[in-house]
């Protein structure tokens, strides 16, 4: 089982600069039921402390996994954040 | 002998009756002390955060860091209030906020001399570059991060005595903002934030 099959639903917040991947993420995860799994594609290097602060420090969530991949040339942070149960 | 003995009577009745009424006493005691830990409990579970910026300046760049920090703030679930005074209010006015300026006098990092800056129609060339480079960086606008920031919540807050001071009028600001607050209002919220910034 890898995340991507898990995932419920995929923000692109591809462009976005600070606060906005942050922000969006928030405003994405307030549509999500428990147990959702959240997929945030963005291109802002800041997206990956970022995330991992704002998900660290915000009650019920949690993020599941970083990874940084190259997509046609372009490098993009993909966050996965979990709504806890 | 029988004074003695109706003393020792009169000692034990009390006595006994005493104990009753401490043991009682002391129920009452631990229902009221359990009932204060219930509502202590209560207490230590709302840990939302809170947090109050000041906003005093009005350039294009000064309005970034409070919107930018309640937005974020508003993400982690924080209770956020912004207390925006003097030129901080045109952050919040609906016309003058569409045409926040910069400029580069007084900003030694800025690649332009003071003599040249200070010239006519230089800040609007400086607002112009930077409007040009929050484009090109794809930098949230001020439009986009007022429109979170009452979206999530934040509360804006507009100082009464500047508002009278600019000669602004309470409807010249965006909806949702609040007016008739002053700097009592702002320091008893401070006083129970987590966070206090001034901006």
């Amino acid at each position: 089982m890898s995340l991507e099959t898990d995932v419920t639903e995929t923000l692109d917040v591809k462009g976005a600069s600070c606060p906005m991947p942050v922000v969006k993420t928030k405003q994405a995860v307030d549509g999500l039921s428990e147990g959702d799994l959240l997929e945030v594609v963005a291109t802002d290097s800041g997206s990956m402390s970022d995330i991992d602060g704002w998900a660290s420090g915000t009650p019920g969530v949690s993020l599941v996994d970083q990874e940084e991949r190259d997509e046609g040339g372009e490098t993009v942070y993909v966050h996965y954040v979990q709504v806890e149960e | 002998m029988s004074t003695e003995s109706e003393d020792a009577s009169d000692a034990d009745a009390p006595g006994a009756d005493g104990e009753a009424a401490d043991v009682e006493a002391l129920r009452e005691r631990v229902d009221e002390l359990e009932q204060q830990l219930s509502a202590a409990d209560v207490d230590a579970d709302d840990d939302t955060k809170s947090m109050v910026i000041v906003a005093t300046k009005g350039t294009l760049d000064m309005a970034y860091p409070p919107l930018i920090l309640a937005s974020t703030a508003a993400a982690f679930g924080w209770d956020v209030t912004v207390f925006h005074t003097f030129w901080g209010l045109d952050i919040l006015h609906e016309e003058r906020s569409k045409d926040l300026k910069l400029s580069a006098v007084g900003n030694p990092n800025m690649p332009v001399p003071n003599a040249i800056a200070s010239l006519p129609g230089m800040d609007r060339m400086t607002t112009k570059m930077m409007r040009k480079r929050i484009d090109d960086n794809e930098t949230a606008s001020i439009a986009e991060l007022l429109d979170t920031c009452f979206d999530m919540g934040v509360e804006m807050q507009a100082c009464q005595m500047t508002i009278d001071l600019m000669d602004y009028d309470e409807d010249d600001f965006y909806d949702g903002v609040t007016v008739g607050v002053g700097a009592a209002t702002a320091l008893e919220r401070m006083a129970d934030a987590d966070v206090q910034l001034l901006v």
